[in-house]
């Protein structure tokens, strides 16, 4: 079997994945919960609860809601809004662009950052970056985002030093490079974020291939560390970490939710919770299926990236 | 997980594991004891705070967000709450629904790892298949669709954190008892005519409990992250409670002028989450040097 056949099967697994998805998502919103009473309360009036029901189009069967909700999916039309009407999509919007947009610069920052510390941490093993290295990624990798996010804010926007804004002021329909200077804290939450990880799977990668013979040989030739390490040893250290690099991309799509809401950057997370705020479940079903979506592609072209850059799995593929 | 796999098959831990000797190796370790006086200081906090608390929760002690009001460590709140008081009676919730949600979470998850690891047939194909399901989803997007329509009621919340705690769970024991059930013991039970029941919980768990510790306090460092996460979006139980992660929503809006409302939660869930951190990092490295994989 080909790279090819490969792909194809990751492909199918994929969409499976996702059909598994969207029976949690719309058994968790439509069907264990009633959509209805989330937004009238406990206490409503019968009348008023078949009213809205009718109004929101929820006295079908269940089933066919899921059949409907899904074509539509499939086929571009996500449904309206509960709270106004307007199509999902108009909702959202450039939404998902700036979501995209930050996702892709923290993904940027993140990545780079973190295989050069991993592989400083590697070259210099036991030395005092890699302790501190070591230290840092243990403490950050235990605090969730919205403590990371708040501390800097305290210490880099408002309490300590006012160096960067503390929330990003720019209208949905606005680009948000508009204001790079507001970008700087959420990208930085983020990356800080990743860096833990990556740089944890980096730094073990890279020793094993500092140590193995053909390393050696480079150094008996006489070449620089700084070239040993850099052109000749990380080229092979990073196939290992792919998958990692590739769940903490994925992770992104996650940690945008949070960090939107600590600095307020109008993207899909800052949109997913007021659509929850407001029971707007075609909305949050909307987003949740776009993330998970995201999820799967970025995993699956890691798959595929690690295979192409192992020759020992790609000849290996039956 | 492979390093404990190839630690177990390599024949490292060939008696079963005794757990004192995996903890009293971890606490050997300085990044697991400081790991512990900064857990058993907040912890200390969350239980005996509320007997210490000055103030009733939702007593008005002066105007709202202020620093300076006499007799009040950390000023107001946005109502005029007492900040400190809040903050000693804040701890309970978070910290009770992350413990029981972890424990729910731990037992089913192992449950499902010693059941697939025992099985190595096609009943742990379609379980694995169905935890790599639930890791194609954020952790806090699926409790936020949870809550959207069932509420915010613990019950919701625990569940949801539970479930998020099972794939990682099932998969580690799978792994760690993978190594186990091939061993002579077992085939010896077997021959006993021992139930399935027993060789999993009596034969096979015993060997499996230091990486299953190990996953315990990871598993809680991250509920008690997402616990935090939805109370930070102003989805936490009940309106106006004392609870650390809804302060933070609900007072940081008045960050700069009267920090402490949001500072004191932020510090003690976040020092709570590095101290949970550190012991498991601890426990880690005295079990078998576990990666810690990105919470998926």
């Amino acid at each position: 079997m080909g790279i090819a056949k490969f792909v194809v099967r990751r492909l199918l697994l994929g969409v499976l994945t996702l059909f598994i998805v969207s029976i949690v998502v719309f058994a968790l919103t439509q069907a264990l919960g009633d959509p209805v009473r989330a937004i009238l309360g406990r206490e409503a009036q019968p009348e008023s609860v078949l009213a809205k029901r009718e109004e929101l189009g929820l006295t079908r069967p269940v089933l066919t809601q899921y059949w409907n909700w899904l074509t539509g999916l499939v086929t571009g039309d996500p449904g309206t809004s509960f709270t106004n009407g307007v199509p999902v999509l108009d909702v959202l919007g450039d939404r998902i662009w700036n979501s995209l947009f930050l996702m892709a610069i923290s993904a940027a920052v993140s990545i780079p950052i973190s295989i050069a510390v991993g592989t400083f941490a590697a070259a210099r093993r036991d030395k005092a970056f890699d302790s501190a290295s070591s230290a840092g990624s243990l403490v950050l990798a235990s605090m969730p985002e919205f403590v990371t996010g708040l501390l800097l804010i305290v210490l880099l926007a408002t309490n300590v030093w006012q160096i960067f804004p503390a929330v990003v002021r720019i209208r949905p329909s606005e680009p948000p490079w508009v204001q790079p200077s507001a970008l700087v804290l959420p990208v930085l939450t983020l990356t800080l974020g990743v860096i833990p990880y990556v740089s944890r799977v980096m730094r073990a990668s890279m020793i094993e291939v500092l140590e193995s013979d053909y390393i050696e040989m480079a150094r008996l030739k006489g070449l620089p560390e700084r070239t040993v390490v850099w052109r000749h040893a990380l080229p092979n250290a990073i196939g290992p970490a792919l998958q990692v690099i590739a769940i903490n991309i994925a992770y992104l799509a996650g940690g945008v939710i949070v960090v939107e809401n600590i600095f307020n950057y109008p993207g899909i997370g800052l949109a997913l919770r007021d659509a929850v705020t407001d029971v707007n479940v075609p909305v949050v079903q909307f987003i949740a299926m776009l993330i998970a979506a995201i999820y799967v592609i970025v995993n699956l072209l890691a798959d595929v990236g690690t295979i192409l850059v192992t020759p020992r799995l790609r000849t290996g593929l039956r | 997980m492979t390093v404990v796999e190839t630690a177990i098959v390599s024949g490292r831990i060939d008696r079963p594991v005794r757990q004192r000797g995996v903890i009293a190796a971890a606490f050997g370790l300085w990044r697991a004891r400081i790991g512990a006086v900064i857990v058993v200081l907040l912890v200390g906090v969350a239980v005996f705070g509320p007997f210490l608390a000055p103030h009733g929760a939702t007593e008005f002690v002066g105007p709202p967000n202020t620093n300076d009001v006499p007799g009040l460590l950390f000023g107001t709140d946005r109502l005029g709450q007492d900040v400190w008081s809040r903050f000693l009676l804040g701890g309970r919730t978070i910290l009770v629904l992350a413990v029981v949600s972890t424990l729910i979470g731990l037992f089913v998850g192992m449950v499902i790892g010693l059941v697939a690891a025992y099985d190595r047939g096609r009943l742990d194909n379609v379980l694995m298949r169905a935890m790599d399901v639930v890791f194609a989803f954020p952790n806090l997007l699926l409790a936020l669709v949870a809550v959207t329509t069932l509420g915010r009621r613990s019950w919701v919340i625990i569940l949801i954190v539970a479930f998020t705690a099972v794939p990682r769970v099932a998969r580690i024991t799978r792994g760690a008892a993978l190594g186990v059930v091939e061993r002579d013991f077992i085939g010896a039970a077997e021959a006993l005519g021992e139930s399935r029941r027993h060789i999993l919980g009596a034969e096979v768990l015993p060997n499996v409990a230091g990486p299953l510790l190990v996953e315990a306090n990871l598993r809680l460092t991250y509920s008690i992250a997402l616990i935090g996460a939805l109370g930070f979006l102003g989805f936490g139980v009940g309106l106006n409670q004392p609870d650390w992660a809804q302060m933070i929503n609900e007072n940081r809006a008045a960050l700069s002028t009267a920090p402490w409302g949001t500072l004191l939660p932020i510090f003690a869930i976040g020092l709570l989450t590095v101290g949970v951190g550190l012991i498991a990092d601890g426990l880690g490295r005295a079990v078998a040097g576990i990666d810690r994989g990105r919470p998926s």
